[in-house]
């Protein structure tokens, strides 16, 4: 292909422009997006994942997460016939590289996804100090890292272990649900890298998401119910031994 | 890998509160019992320990000045902390912390001790020169009355203020043991017991605490030890000992007896990784072995000097058995999985912002402050110097 020097300086900044748009990932945000027409949750179909852990690299390229910690992540039970509530469970770096070949045991394998579980009734938020995270119209749990102070309280209540501390910015850190592309009408990194649909985005609130006839036909959990946090993560096929 | 055993969700494998937070409820724990063992003379009127009345409450204050010190050097961002007195979140325990202790600081213990000081404060305004009398002169804010009926008054205000304080006290040390007690997440720490838990032994550690300073100051004074004072002080340590340990352990026999889905990990925890700062230093050193002493004492008649000893031992041991307490609950809290799967390891760093040497500063600092307290305004009398007694 002939390129001029002419037409050159004429696409050298429109590609600029176009790679800066590439690098931020998505596009504007949709104009009509109303936060009290959306209830967000995710649907995690347990028998689907095959811990191949794309979801946790999805993520962390998504949202920069700092090596070491994650913002979701991948377990692997080994439940054995005899020994059901003591469970081995691994999750080498996060599943972010997948798992090692299991061993031919007795008993069952499965993975389970992890991720914030966007309650209603978030612990995590109760005792922030500041009200520095808080639970979005639309039912997404966020943090103001430019309001945290970094005290570690929501970290401690949180009972799935979803929230860390950036090693960084020193403030609270966890799953945004990927707000800035569900509320420009795009689905979470996690969703979109899945190759099984194991993980699916869901709107509480839209009458025609799949969501309520899922819900309706399938035997459904949330992780820790006597937690009673109004966990919106919803798992099909939920093992009892799942912590 | 690092110190980890079985499965940690993997946020979880570095602890979020270090050293210092264990500090945190250790140094509010001494202000609040020292406190108490001031109101004992205000405000129940036992006269024996009245010569530990201003210590203590000079005791009370210097460790209350340092009490933020460890949650500010914790914070990620100390620099917004202040947002906690400008926006705090209402439903948050921890948004309460800045309103309790500058209601403590300020409503309570300040202005006491400026009360209970004043006639000295005016005097001393009076017969000292240079940058002191300016000092004392910014102290008196002002007032220079010290007619009885002056004084009068300020006994009487006093006496309200202490009063007042009493359930300030336990609202401050109370409200610590909340902030862990209200972690539903957290098994070793969800107990509605907490809170009580925290203020028996805060007042544990604050009498043993004063009763300790109270004897090393007189020591150093070259002064007889008023034994009266001192055996009343061990008097009440052993009763509200018992109380604590009694508390202590209704809370381990439930967890025990019930043993719910968590115990298995925090019975593997107390086995293993807390056996030596939960089973033999908090238990066995921190509390057996201090109460048998003070049993001891409150039984048999023993000679003035062994009594002393005892008193020193005793006093030692329960502020180390009180120090691992926290160190339990803080750390330990923080050592097992949520999924009650796996343990992890605490490494404390040396020379970090929350290393030990921080810590160990943090813990004498308030020494320091009481030292700097005391030569500005003594807390007893000048009696002329008494001959030592012989080994006192």
């Amino acid at each position: 292909m002939n390129l001029s020097r002419r037409h050159f300086l004429v696409l050298a900044p429109a590609a600029a422009i176009a790679w800066k748009a590439v690098l931020a990932g998505t596009p504007d945000q949709a104009s009509n997006y109303k936060l009290s027409e959306h209830w967000w949750g995710m649907l995690i179909d347990v028998p689907k994942c095959i811990g191949c852990g794309n979801c946790v690299r999805a993520c962390a390229t998504e949202n920069d997460v700092p090596d070491g910690y994650f913002r979701t992540w991948v377990e692997r039970y080994h439940v054995e016939d005899e020994n059901m509530t003591n469970p081995q469970v691994i999750s080498p770096n996060g599943g972010k590289e997948g798992f090692p070949v299991a061993a031919e045991d007795a008993g069952k394998y499965f993975f389970v996804p992890k991720m914030c579980n966007h309650c209603a009734d978030s612990p995590c938020t109760q005792v922030c100090p500041v009200g520095a995270t808080f639970v979005s119209p639309d039912g997404v749990v966020l943090v103001d890292p430019k309001y945290c102070l970094g005290c570690a309280y929501c970290v401690q209540a949180c009972p799935y272990g979803c929230r860390y501390i950036h090693p960084e910015k020193k403030v609270a850190d966890k799953c945004t649900l990927c707000y800035h592309r569900i509320t420009k009408g795009l689905t979470t990194a996690c969703c979109e890298s899945c190759p099984t649909g194991a993980r699916q985005l869901v709107d509480l609130k839209d009458p025609k998401d799949p969501i309520h006839e899922f819900l309706r036909t399938h035997p459904v959990q949330v992780l820790k119910p006597q937690m009673a946090t109004g966990a919106k993560a919803y798992y099909n096929g939920l093992d009892g031994s799942v912590r | 890998m690092n110190g980890i055993e079985g499965f940690m969700y993997p946020n979880e494998i570095g602890l979020q509160w270090s050293v210092l937070i264990v500090l945190y409820p250790f140094i509010t724990g001494l202000v609040a019992g020292a406190f108490i063992l001031a109101s004992l003379e205000r405000v129940f009127h036992v006269e024996a320990v009245k010569p530990t009345y201003r210590l203590a409450l000079l005791t009370a204050l210097s460790f209350l000045i340092v009490a933020p010190l460890p949650l500010q050097l914790h914070l990620g961002h100390p620099e917004r902390s202040p947002e906690m007195y400008f926006t705090p979140h209402s439903t948050s325990a921890m948004a309460m912390f800045g309103y309790v202790y500058l209601w403590y600081l300020m409503a309570v213990l300040v202005f006491e001790i400026w009360l209970d000081y004043r006639k000295d404060i005016v005097l001393l305004s009076q017969s000292s020169s240079g940058l002191l009398r300016l000092i004392y002169k910014i102290m008196s804010l002002g007032s220079s009355n010290i007619s009885p009926r002056a004084l009068h008054i300020d006994e009487k205000v006093g006496w309200i203020v202490t009063l007042i304080g009493i359930p300030s006290a336990f609202l401050l040390h109370g409200y610590v043991g909340f902030i862990f007690g209200s972690i539903k997440a957290n098994p070793w720490w969800s107990s509605p017991l907490m809170p009580v838990v925290f203020i028996f032994s805060a007042m544990v550690s604050g009498i043993a605490g004063v009763m300790l300073i109270y004897m090393a100051t007189t020591k150093m004074r070259r002064q007889k030890i008023d034994m009266r004072c001192v055996d009343t002080i061990a008097m009440y340590l052993f009763y509200i000992f018992i109380i604590d340990f009694s508390l202590e352990m209704l809370d381990l026999i439930h967890r025990i007896y019930e043993a719910d889905e968590s115990f298995r990990s925090l019975d593997f925890m107390v086995h293993t990784r807390l056996y030596i700062p939960h089973i033999v230093i908090q238990i066995v050193l921190g509390t057996a072995t201090p109460l048998l002493l003070l049993f001891i004492t409150q039984i048999v008649k023993l000679p003035e000097q062994v009594r002393k000893r005892m008193y020193v031992i005793a006093g030692c041991l329960a502020l180390m058995g009180i120090f691992a307490m926290r160190w339990n609950v803080v750390i330990g809290g923080q050592l097992f999985s949520k999924s009650f799967l796996g343990y992890t390891t605490y490494k404390m760093a040396l020379v970090t912002r929350e290393g030990s040497l921080v810590a160990l500063s943090l813990s004498v600092l308030p020494l320091f402050i009481l030292w700097a307290l005391i030569k500005l305004l003594p807390p007893w009398s000048s009696e002329p110097p008494a001959q030592p007694v012989a080994g006192d």
